[in-house]
């Protein structure tokens, strides 16, 4: 019993959730603000000017019927030849006032498309610019999906209150206290009439939303129950029909639908009467007017005339809607600063530290010492400030990689690795094996510093890596990986990825080391053909030379490889395998193996298990010592 | 399209008429107050010389307290069976559409896409729903109140109404050429921005690649070119947009200001009394306000027209396989032919997905499906339980043509195990009960035996009782399937077909389960798709699949002898290339 009640529970909790709770709403509120407005100072300026002359222009428009009436019709009735120039002026005049005010609507709007625009510009590069930055943490921990989140639904809800909730709630504020001046102006009686009425208005509101609240979280519950439905059905739907469960899957399906349309209808029963509420409390609110409006008039109280009453009967009739609205702007405001925080929050997350200050150089030798070179020689160097002397060494690159004693954790406190120590002599191939978690790509994420290790150290030719700058560190070891993936762009475009000045000719030559090539030619548009959504069109294995045919374009003496599983079919399997051993060829490389023959051709095997080394040697080496290796190995033939 | 959707109204026919119709009622109250309002001033104020009727004004004020009751009353009700019938109308849309899903074939899914139907299911939905309402409460009373104000001017006064009359035209018409310029910049601003999101979509998935070639920079400098000439559409599209408000302004003001001229006029020379220009003035907004109120439901239709042909689409997609008029409901026994089966996905496309395939299995035989990608074995293995029907030949279960039997009997007696399998939310023996409903908890365990599930199902604390997420995010690949293979088991079929059902199990325990099949499932008919070699070897015959084409078919030792392709494939795998892990991809 007390297990079925939890997840109605946490499913209720769930459905709170939308109502964002924000620490700190003025501090974002602020912070938004002068991210946005303020980027702008003059032509915000002008903005809030015009707010306030237009809401200013129209309530003194609608001032107009009261002079209309009382100083130029009432005079002239009954009059033989009525003058009608004193009325054409005032119109006249009027009609500026009209036209300066759409003019200032004009500007307004105007503006605010450079300022919003401008700003949403400003946004989306910053967002990627720092979350390019962002170490490989963030993204390991991130779902990909919320990231995106950020840059589709975030940014859009921050375009439109920076575009439209925050102008229309501070001329919404701005008509209200202007129109509540000239309606005192008019009618003070009158205006405690207006006031009332608006008083039960919110009430009205409030009641029936506090009333509704109950009902939406319910739809909100029984929505996300029946998506969910529809999303594990929908994903299984071939299940569904090798098992013939689609009679039983549509009798749940009902009933969830049920429940949501009975839920969503109550819901919408509710906030939808708000809406005739407060339109029929408007019109009970011109009743009102009129009668009380009438009596004050045929008293004569204050000097209250018909023109006085037509006004006020239209002002009294416009300040219901920017009433009705401002809650909703406030709404709109506060829904939109849960986004705003998003991205905030994505715009504090710390960059990447780089503390490295050696970097890599081109070199040539000269009386057998090494020095930096303007040109690319091919020969490259670390180079290396000494502080404490004051003098710069060069250490030529050869990918000499060592690890030392090294500990790792993705957290403080559940450590993955333990006491790694790895030796690569320049040229030399260590293969990783062990059961999938033993930690094989996790070393290979340390080596090029995705992550950093919290005990021991990395030296690569002898430098400890936290020395080296991270762009430098990395340029110089290539990386294949399982997962491969392209960009939208041409098969050109891609492989040049590795190197960005690469000519078509050493685009060329990288492919056909990584034996992409006679397949690139025999795609429609050979080199120049597009490729979208992670190179869709392309098999598993072709991606896979491409990505090879990639990193090998990029030259670099370190290569850290992990194989893919047999996943693929054969003969384009041969060709990956053959691509990478050319790739491997004089290089260190670091691979996590699945293949046999890479096995057995490398230098030293790791086997790994649960973060440590349990053993190392040879392929030959290992066999003899009949351990964990032995197993895995004749594991696989036994069958 | 809009015949298909209407169709789902059914039950709610009734809130659907009552809805527009309370709603223009209100309007009709509504639109008739300010009327009352002018003779409390013209004959309430200003009559009985000058010194007010208040008897009159309070007669006037209470039959406009009754009209503002009744207006209430009617957007009340208006209110709730607006909600009644949108809601309800949803709920059809979604029953609909999930009733025709579940009587889809498997290319009718595909053709859909499994994200295309779940976003036709929610978003989708939602989109029509809330245009349905907005038609229902807004569509029909914005024109009313409008048109109706303007017959009420005409009424009072034919002169000045006509000023409303152009006013309403020129206004329109302006208008619809803004939104006519907009929507065509707007189309291709949100392309725009689509390719921009997938930049960045592309750019979150492949950070390491990025990273790796530190391509950080080079990256947010291909974005900030993307976004400068995203911010250009965009000021463009919103520049056009941004008339709305001005050219709005300038009619309602132009319009008061020849009103209150010829108003004027008109009083003064007593065609016109000041309470009815009041009136005149009063109602502008109606005519106004309600005609920007149009041109914005008018956006909203179109916006969710896509959505409403996205369902539609659905609706009146027909299933491409029919049970038989008189079906056969019997199934013999395992036996399995292929009779020069020819078959594709596409019905116009080139080339044969498998052409003139001949193969005769007897039942209980065990038979291994080997090949590279693409060389069609799902697609093989599909047409013997019917989830596609053959383009030529035809496949004979039992020996009968699958065509002919009922097949839902069909499917029950040939169980597959898929290659992209899925378990539920639930427990585990929830999702094996799929299998066989009545099963009993001794013949789950039997199952889950055979398909050496048990001793990592009992390992867990609750045992069979443990519930799986949604995804089955709580057990291993290898786990997974394993208990699709007892899923599939718990069936008892005739024919059991494994769709490379154990990539992520490792290779001792694929021979155990291999090994448990062979004693435990006697009498069924096997068959066996999968990459490695280990896995089919010992199975009675082994099919050589190549390009949509059986390219050998016999035992382990003739294709050995034989077969280019199966002798490859055998030492690629067995020698120097042989798959070194213990389990690949699999129990992460």
């Amino acid at each position: 019993m007390g297990k079925n009640d939890k997840p109605i529970q946490m499913g209720r909790h769930g459905a709170m959730g939308p109502k964002p709770k924000l620490d700190n709403p003025l501090k974002i509120f602020g912070r938004l603000i002068k991210y946005s407005y303020l980027r702008y100072p003059v032509p915000f300026a002008i903005v809030l000017i015009c707010i306030f002359y237009s809401a200013f222009a129209q309530v003194k428009g609608m001032m107009f019927l009261q002079v209309l009436i009382d100083d130029y019709i009432t005079p002239l009735k009954g009059v033989s030849d009525p003058d009608y120039m004193p009325l054409l002026g005032a119109i006249g005049k009027v009609g500026l006032l009209y036209l300066s005010c759409a003019l200032a609507t004009f500007t307004l709007n105007k503006i605010m498309v450079y300022i919003t625009q401008g700003t949403m510009r400003h946004l989306r590069v910053e967002l990627f610019n720092h979350m390019e930055k962002l170490p490989i943490k963030y993204f390991d921990t991130h779902s990909h999906g919320d990231i995106m989140s950020i840059y589709t639904n975030d940014v859009d809800t921050t375009r439109q209150m920076i575009s439209q909730a925050i102008i229309q709630f501070i001329s919404s504020l701005l008509t209200i206290t202007l129109t509540f001046i000239s309606l005192i102006k008019l009618s003070p009686v009158l205006t405690l009439v207006t006031v009332c009425i608006i008083a039960f208005m919110l009430f009205m509101t409030k009641t029936i939303a506090g009333k509704s609240a109950g009902h939406f979280v319910a739809q909100q519950r029984n929505l996300g129950a029946l998506n969910g439905f529809i999303e594990e059905r929908t994903k299984g739907q071939k299940v569904v029909k090798v098992f013939c469960h689609e009679d039983e899957s549509i009798a749940e399906f009902t009933k969830l639908n049920e429940e949501l349309c009975e839920s969503a209808t109550k819901a919408g029963k509710l906030s939808n009467i708000i809406g005739p509420v407060n339109g029929q409390l408007g019109n009970l609110s011109f009743v009102l007017v009129s009668i009380v409006g009438g009596f004050v008039a045929i008293k004569g109280i204050g000097g209250f005339t018909i023109g006085a009453m037509a006004s006020y009967l239209t002002l009294n009739k416009s300040v219901n809607m920017p009433i009705m609205q401002i809650s909703q702007q406030f709404n709109t405001i506060i829904m939109a600063l849960a986004g705003a925080d998003r991205i905030f929050k994505l715009l504090d997350e710390p960059v990447e530290v780089d503390d490295g200050y050696v970097t890599l150089v081109n070199a040539k030798r000269e009386n057998g010492e090494l020095v930096e070179s303007e040109e690319r020689t091919g020969l490259w160097a670390w180079k290396h400030y000494h502080k404490a002397d004051d003098t710069t060494t060069y250490v030529e690159l050869k990918g000499n990689v060592v690890l030392d004693d090294v500990d790792f954790g993705y957290t403080e406190e559940k450590m993955v690795l333990h006491n790694i120590d790895i030796f690569a002599k320049p040229g030399q191939k260590i293969a990783f094996v062990g059961s999938t978690g033993a930690g094989k790509t996790t070393i290979t994420n340390l080596i090029n510093r995705f992550y950093d290790i919290q005990d021991g150290k990395i030296r690569y030719d002898g430098i400890n890596v936290n020395k080296i700058k991270k762009a430098d560190l990395r340029r110089s070891l290539g990386m294949v990986l399982q997962d491969t993936h392209l960009f939208t762009g041409t098969v050109m475009e891609n492989i040049r990825y590795g190197k960005l000045d690469a000519t078509d000719e050493e685009v060329y030559a990288a492919a056909k080391l990584a034996n992409a090539h006679s397949f690139i030619e025999r795609l429609p548009q050979g080199y120049n053909t597009m490729l979208k959504g992670d190179g869709a069109s392309l098999s598993q294995g072709q991606r896979q030379l491409l990505a090879i045919a990639r990193a090998a374009i990029a030259d670099p003496p370190v290569l850290i490889l992990d194989e893919a599983t047999s996943s693929i079919d054969t003969r384009t399997e041969k060709l990956v395998q053959e691509g990478m051993d050319k790739l491997m060829k004089g290089r260190t490389t670091f691979v996590i193996a699945h293949r046999l023959s890479t096995v057995k051709n490398s230098d030293c095997i790791m086997v790994l298990e649960n973060g440590s080394i349990v053993e190392r040697g040879t392929h030959d080496e290992l066999i003899e010592q009949k351990g964990r290796y032995y197993q895995l190995y004749t594991g696989n033939k036994a069958i | 399209m809009i015949r298909t959707l209407s169709k789902y109204i059914k039950e709610y026919k009734k809130a659907t008429f009552l809805t527009p119709m309370f709603m223009v009622l209100e309007v009709i109250f509504e639109t008739v107050i300010p009327i009352f309002m002018g003779w409390i001033i013209q004959y309430g104020i200003k009559g009985n010389n000058e010194t007010g009727d208040m008897p009159y004004i309070l007669k006037m004020g209470g039959i406009m307290f009754v009209l503002v009751i009744l207006a209430f009353v009617s957007g009340v009700m208006g209110a709730v069976f607006g909600s009644i019938s949108s809601c309800g109308f949803a709920k059809n849309l979604r029953k609909g559409m999930y009733e025709r899903i579940q009587a889809f074939s498997f290319s009718n899914i595909d053709k859909f896409s499994t994200s295309g139907l779940i976003t036709r299911l929610t978003t989708d939905v939602t989109n029509v729903q809330n245009a349905f309402q907005m038609i229902l409460r807004m569509a029909f009373r914005a024109p009313v109140s409008m048109i109706f104000a303007l017959v009420m001017t005409y009424v009072i006064c034919p002169e000045v109404a006509n000023i409303y009359l152009v006013a309403v035209i020129l206004l329109s018409i302006a208008l619809a050429l803004i939104m006519l310029a907009a929507k065509k910049y707007f189309t291709q601003v949100f392309e725009k921005y689509d390719e921009l999101n997938e930049t960045v979509e592309e750019n979150v998935n492949a950070i390491r690649v990025v990273k790796a070639f530190v391509r950080e920079d080079y990256e947010s400098n291909e974005l900030k070119i993307a976004a400068g000439k995203i911010y250009k559409m965009f000021v463009k599209a919103e520049n056009a947009v941004i008339l709305n408000a001005p050219v709005m302004q300038i009619t309602i003001f132009s319009t008061m200001l020849l009103i209150a001229w010829f108003g004027a006029h008109l009083v003064v020379s007593s065609r016109l009394d000041e309470s009815q220009l009041i009136v005149l003035f009063t109602y502008s907004m109606n005519i106004l306000g309600n005609l920007m109120m149009v041109s914005f439901i008018f956006v909203m239709i179109t916006l969710s027209q896509a959505s409403a042909k996205r369902i539609a689409e659905v609706l009146s997609e027909d299933s491409d396989l029919k049970n038989p008029e008189n079906p056969i409901r019997e199934i013999k026994d395992g036996s399995v032919e292929f009779k020069d089966v020819s078959f594709s996905y596409k019905k116009d496309s080139a080339k044969p997905v498998l052409s003139h395939i001949n193969l005769s299995i007897k039942s209980g035989e065990t038979i291994g499906i080997i090949g590279g990608t693409g060389s069609a074995k799902s697609s093989l293995v599909n047409l013997i339980n019917r989830l596609y029907d053959v383009n030529e030949g035809s496949v004979l279960v039992g020996g009968v043509d699958v065509r002919e039997y009922d097949m839902t009997s069909l499917r029950e007696s040939v169980s597959v195990v898929l290659q992209k399998n899925v378990l539920f939310s639930g427990t585990i023996l929830d999702n094996l009960r799929w299998g066989n409903m009545g099963a009993t908890e001794e013949e789950c365990i039997r199952a889950c035996k055979t398909a050496c599930a048990h001793d990592f199902i009992m390992s867990f604390p609750d045992g069979y009782n443990t519930k799986l997420e949604q995804g089955a995010t709580n057990v291993s690949g290898g786990q997974k399937q394993r208990l699709c293979i007892a899923r599939a088991l718990l069936k008892k079929p005739k024919i059991i077909i494994f769709d490379d059902s154990t990539s992520a199990v490792d290779t001792a325990t694929d021979a155990k389960i291999r090994a448990a099949l062979k004693s435990d499932a006697k009498d069924m008919t096997k068959f066996i798709i999968a990459q490695r070699i280990s896995s089919v070897m010992d199975a009675d015959r082994i099919i050589v699949m190549e390009d949509g084409e059986v390219n050998g078919f016999g035992t382990h030792e003739e294709l050995l002898q034989n077969n280019m392709i199966y002798k490859e494939v055998y030492e690629s795998q067995t020698g120097a290339n042989a798959d070194f892990d213990e389990a690949k991809g699999g129990e992460a």
